[in-house]
């Protein structure tokens, strides 16, 4: 392994009785790349993400986060990354801050930086006014946008988005990756899912699930000349249409 | 330390936001003991009731005005025959019949022995048998004071009722207990289960399981917020008990309290073990009411008593950690009784409480599937 790899993952597998839903997956992710990871529903996506972030252990294969092993290391990697899952994460009946607060303190941030921080992180989402406010009562795409500050708020070395923009209008989505690129100019590393293509051609490189199996990754400019298409989309279509599985 | 804080701060926050069902938990119990307290009484007072007084002389309306002075019978229907006993009772206007014989004071004085005739309405058994008993003592008394005070007789054999820890039969003290365990157990299990269960349906928990956050401090700060709420039901119950059912703790009360946190962690374990096994916030509460919630008012002895029931019964209600609180609660609380009295009790539920929460942190899923 060499250390210069944020993720490694090498022949990746995770088998829920007989179905195979991640099947002998192999790639590396280097510092501060964003990372995309593409695939139809039930592809395996999410699946492999958890396994990465120690949510579920593999059946076969070897992976490290942030150099270290995700068989042995778990409590390590979990300080050394950031979470953004499918779901909204943010407890609605807390407030701006306390969200902020809350998770800062479960990282183990002291109340300096969470204070100092939380000053900082406001203004830059322009949501100074709004820190007192209940979570439940902000749109869509600043709940969105906060979710993903407070991902990133403890400084992990990697984060992991789980379909961070679904739902979410084409204006905050831009806005979205505009704090994307940030986060990645800062050095974190950022491994993405995502369904809307257009924001693959975001990423630095771009790997496609089908069926369990990695069958494409390079960055995207290559992979459009590599199946002569025309975008992302065209990609995408070519490699899908020969999924088996619909639903996992 | 600090992860700790942040965490049983941000369980405030919820419980605190949640304005309603903070009233609802602070309030249940007092709604309770209310309730048990002053409506839901198997004392039976103020009974209507009819004479029918075939002596009509001076010691049988002294019995008659007795028996209207006391507060279990009010509203007295006068009779004239025997067959308006079963026209009262058809009618529903009585629940008791009182009939005295003719020449009753004539009997008393000469031949010391008269036989007064009590008929209950026997459709409620309970009913039924607790008039004729206070209808009996009221006669008894009645003749105690009005004849044996100046004549002795050689052959008077009088039974004499005691009833032990509770002379004036309150049915306050035997529910008391009962409320007890049944808010703790409402309160720690239900409420437990629910909250962790609704941070996985909201998909928080994922979050918190990606962080250096350990499962056990995950556990224990979710309970640590509802054991202060059921502190606080303790006391509410035990000052509720104390000044307005007039129902004394007669032990001490610092071993009632003590009992009583053991037995809130029972429950709260119980609730973490319900949250382990249910996806939905549905399920834990169905869980905690009908697995819950159910055998207790059931089989902890406070509604229904248990030596009453067939043995196999009697083998179920050992499971239900309740019944052994409801014990314990009764033995310190009503007959005083010290730590030697319940130590086999308190052990018991020491026991549920490290199987049941050693259950529970085993099944408490670090890694989603």
């Amino acid at each position: 392994m060499q250390p210069d790899y944020a993720i490694t993952a090498k022949d990746l597998t995770k088998r829920f009785g007989d179905f195979t839903a991640v099947d002998k997956i192999s790639f590396e992710v280097s510092r501060g790349e964003i990372f995309g990871f593409l695939g139809a529903n039930g592809a395996g996506k999410t699946t492999a993400m958890r396994m990465l972030c120690g949510l579920s252990l593999p059946s076969a294969g070897t992976a490290t986060v942030a150099g270290f092993d995700v068989y042995r290391d778990n409590e390590r990697i979990k300080k050394r990354i950031g979470y953004m899952s499918q779901k909204f994460s943010l407890y609605e009946d807390l407030t701006v801050k306390e969200n902020i607060r809350f998770y800062g303190g479960i990282y183990g941030r002291s109340d300096l930086f969470i204070k100092e921080q939380t000053g900082y992180l406001l203004q830059h989402l322009r949501l100074e006014k709004e820190g007192n406010t209940l979570v439940r009562a902000l749109p869509l795409g600043w709940k969105q946008k906060l979710a993903f500050s407070v991902a990133i708020f403890h400084e992990p070395d990697i984060v992991f988005l789980d379909e961070p923009t679904g739902g979410v209008d084409p204006v905050t989505r831009r806005e979205f990756w505009n704090m994307i690129y940030e986060a990645s100019a800062k050095g974190i590393t950022v491994f993405v899912t995502t369904h809307y293509l257009d924001e693959a051609e975001y990423c630095n490189r771009v790997s496609i699930m089908v069926d369990g199996k990695i069958e494409a990754l390079d960055s995207p400019s290559a992979l459009k000349q590599q199946f002569s298409a025309a975008s992302m989309d065209g990609v995408f279509l070519q490699l899908a249409r020969k999924a088996k599985r619909t639903e996992g | 330390m600090k992860q700790f804080r942040s965490f049983i701060r941000k369980e405030f926050y919820h419980i605190l936001r949640d304005r309603r069902t903070l009233f609802i938990l602070l309030g249940m119990p007092v709604i309770q003991i209310i309730i048990f307290g002053f409506a839901l009484t198997n004392e039976v007072t103020n009974s209507k009731y009819a004479v029918l007084d075939n002596a009509k002389d001076i010691v049988s309306q002294k019995l008659i005005q007795r028996i209207e002075a006391s507060q279990y019978f009010e509203g007295a229907t006068r009779l004239y025959s025997y067959d308006d006993i079963a026209k009262a009772f058809r009618k529903g206007a009585i629940k008791i019949a009182i009939v005295i014989p003719p020449h009753f004071a004539e009997d008393l004085g000469q031949l010391h022995t008269a036989q007064v005739q009590l008929v209950a309405d026997a459709s409620d058994p309970n009913v039924a048998n607790t008039l004729v008993n206070y209808a009996s003592a009221i006669i008894n008394d009645f003749q105690q004071n009005e004849f044996n005070k100046d004549q002795q007789l050689p052959y008077r054999i009088l039974a004499e009722q005691r009833m032990l820890y509770n002379p004036q039969l309150k049915g306050a003290y035997n529910f008391v207990p009962g409320v007890m365990a049944m808010v703790l157990l409402l309160v720690c299990t239900m409420m437990t289960a629910i909250t962790i269960v609704k941070e996985k349906e909201t998909g928080t928990m994922e979050i918190m399981l990606v962080s250096p956050l350990q499962p056990l401090l995950i556990v224990v700060a979710k309970a640590v917020p509802y054991l202060l709420l059921s502190i606080i039901n303790i006391i509410s119950i035990l000052l509720l008990s104390v000044y307005v059912l007039e129902v004394p703790v007669q032990g001490n009360l610092f071993l009632l309290i003590g009992e009583s946190i053991l037995f809130t962690l029972v429950s709260l374990s119980l609730g973490l073990l319900i949250s382990a096994g249910s996806n939905s916030q549905q399920t834990a509460m169905f869980i905690s009411l009908i697995g819950m919630f159910l055998p207790t008012v059931m089989f902890s002895g406070f509604m229904f008593p248990v030596e009453n029931m067939p043995k196999p019964m009697q083998v179920i209600s050992n499971i239900v950690p309740a019944k052994w609180y409801y014990t314990v609660v009764k033995s310190v609380m009503i007959k005083g009784v010290g730590f030697k009295a319940i130590w086999k009790e308190t052990l018991v539920l020491t026991a549920m409480l490290f199987f049941f929460l050693g259950m529970a942190i085993r099944n408490f899923k670090i890694r989603l599937a």
